[in-house]
């Protein structure tokens, strides 16, 4: 869907993206992740062409995005900043207008499309349609902003640090939000962000980029299993690496039939959260069930510890 | 907006205009500060029709220097335009560094006596303070914003009518009122050249050494001023109705 070819930037000179490769399956969530100067952002602006490329080629759905006019290809391209960048002078209602409006969509769509994602995003469009955004809380405003980037239903998304500004409880759900909204939609979605556990998170894909480049870009049990230098290696962390391996996969993979005493465990969890949850009743093993309560099976401690070994 | 802070503002216009329609009946107030067979209020021409003229000349050059000094101010934060930003910089200055005495002086002998060179001084002084004010604003959109605009497809003359515009009216218009309150005083300088102002009555005063006449200036222009800066500021809050809201 999303084409990387060796691209580069140079700003005096200097290569700040410097020959990146690598694209992005449709309907998938890749992940740039690095620390600041790394080029992450740079390269998420040239996917929408608010930064040209002086070197190779992006490619969205076969199309050459130079082809394209800048503004008429943003259009397609949602785009979300941290900070959320809402216009102060606009409503709500009016802010998630602005690529609909800009597309000279009817009246009664545009309404229509404002009222659904206002609802999607719980905010009572009665309520907060017609309010500034200065009055509203950060997370509602982050909220809007993720709205609007979605409005005209594009394909691909762009987020750079959406949720940057945004404290650690908020975050997570705003997380959340997200993959239930990508769910929904199929929409494809380039993420950048400094925080390896979002990255994680969220990434159907990661790429870790250092010095303008891109180090390694896999799925993120590859970035634990075989971190391509030491600064993956660094950036995945060592000392958590088996909870970030057992984060990424549920424990539907490892119920074993059989009964247990003590509190159950969703089907739907992670292993780490099932592991934390043994860890903390002190149990050696304790039933899962479905999530409408029926029983299933049980797991044990035993089992998620042998899944978080070093993959060969 | 409350109504409470407007009463001593339509007092205020109330009696203006009482004066401008019957000067005579406020003879009672003037008498006392003038010997005793001095004429008491200004008749050497009608007051209403002076204050007319004042207010016109000084909203024709702010007029005039708004629209100069807005299209300098867009011109030179565009990316095409930013080389003659030190040009337009130098241009403005010049205009408010001269003394207004100075620019009358030295625009007699090119225009002649009458409102002209009146005209121009305060064409010059009106400059500075719109194209600074309007050049922060446009300047200081929070990159977010503009970042935003652009993000979500909008071509610069969008981003430009839809976000920074709307934007940078309120201290735009802020600039304007500035110059207008020093073009209300300006302006009376402008009767040492036979521009027909408010100032007349006051250098009428002084070579009659007759203090109501020039107090009868002074007051008609400081409740101009006061007026039209308290109207401006009503404008410059309701196009920031959104922050206040």
């Amino acid at each position: 869907m999303i084409d990387i070819q060796s691209v580069t930037k140079r700003y005096g000179g200097k290569a700040v993206v410097d020959a990146v490769s690598f694209s992005v399956p449709e309907g998938s969530i890749a992940v740039l992740v690095g620390t600041s100067g790394s080029g992450k952002t740079t390269l998420l602006r040239m996917i929408n062409q608010l930064v040209s490329q002086d070197e190779g080629a992006i490619l969205i759905g076969g199309e050459d995005t130079r082809g394209i006019p800048g503004h008429e290809l943003r259009r397609r391209i949602g785009y979300a900043i941290q900070g959320h960048g809402l216009f102060p002078h606009r409503t709500v209602a009016e802010n998630i207008a602005t690529v609909p409006r800009l597309l000279k969509w009817e009246r009664s769509r545009i309404d229509a499309k404002v009222a659904e994602l206002l609802t999607l995003f719980q905010l009572d469009p009665a309520l907060y349609a017609d309010r500034y955004p200065h009055q509203l809380s950060g997370g509602q405003q982050q909220r809007v902003g993720v709205a609007r980037a979605l409005a005209a239903e594009p394909k691909i998304l762009l987020m750079d640090e959406p949720f940057g500004a945004l404290d650690p409880v908020l975050r997570g759900t705003a997380q959340d939000e997200l993959l239930a909204i990508q769910k929904r939609f199929g929409t494809t979605i380039v993420i950048v962000t400094h925080d390896i556990n979002e990255a994680f998170h969220l990434g159907d894909t990661i790429a870790v980029m250092d010095k303008g480049k891109l180090l390694q870009y896999g799925h993120p049990i590859d970035l634990l299993k075989t971190p391509a230098t030491p600064f993956v290696e660094g950036l995945v962390g060592t000392f958590d690496r088996p909870f970030r391996l057992l984060s990424l996969g549920t424990i539907a993979s490892v119920v074993e039939p059989g009964d247990a005493p003590g509190e159950p465990i969703g089907i739907d969890k992670t292993q780490q959260e099932a592991l934390a949850a043994l860890m903390w009743a002190g149990a050696q093993v304790l039933p899962v069930t479905a999530e409408d309560g029926a029983k299933l099976g049980r797991v044990r401690l035993e089992t998620l510890l042998g899944q978080a070994i070093r993959p060969q | 907006m409350k109504f409470w802070p407007l009463i001593p503002r339509l007092i205020l216009l109330s009696l203006l205009i009482a004066f401008l329609v019957s000067p005579e009946s406020f003879e009672f107030l003037f008498k006392p500060l003038v010997q005793a067979n001095a004429p008491a209020i200004y008749n050497q021409g009608s007051l209403a029709s002076l204050t007319l003229l004042h207010v016109r000349m000084v909203f024709f050059a702010t007029c005039a220097a708004t629209i100069v000094a807005v299209a300098l101010a867009i011109l030179v934060t565009r990316p095409f335009g930013a080389e003659f930003l030190p040009l337009a910089r130098t241009v403005v200055n010049i205009g408010q560094t001269f003394p207004p005495v100075a620019v009358l002086a030295l625009a007699v002998p090119a225009m002649g006596f009458g409102n002209g060179p009146t005209l121009v001084a305060l064409f010059l002084y009106a400059l500075l303070p719109v194209f600074e004010n309007t050049m922060t604003a446009l300047t200081t959109v929070p990159r977010a914003i503009s970042d935003a605009a652009k993000g979500n497809g909008m071509t610069a003359l969008q981003t430009f009518w839809q976000v920074e515009l709307p934007l940078s009216l309120p201290m735009i218009v802020g600039g304007i009122k500035i110059s207008t309150v020093i073009g209300f005083g300006t302006a009376t300088i402008g009767s040492t050249v036979a521009a027909k102002t408010l100032g007349e009555v006051i250098i009428a005063g002084l070579n009659s050494n007759n203090l109501a006449f020039i107090l009868q200036g002074a007051l008609l222009v400081a409740a101009l001023a006061i007026l039209v800066f308290d109207l401006l500021s009503m404008l410059e809050r309701s196009l920031m109705k959104w922050k206040a809201a």
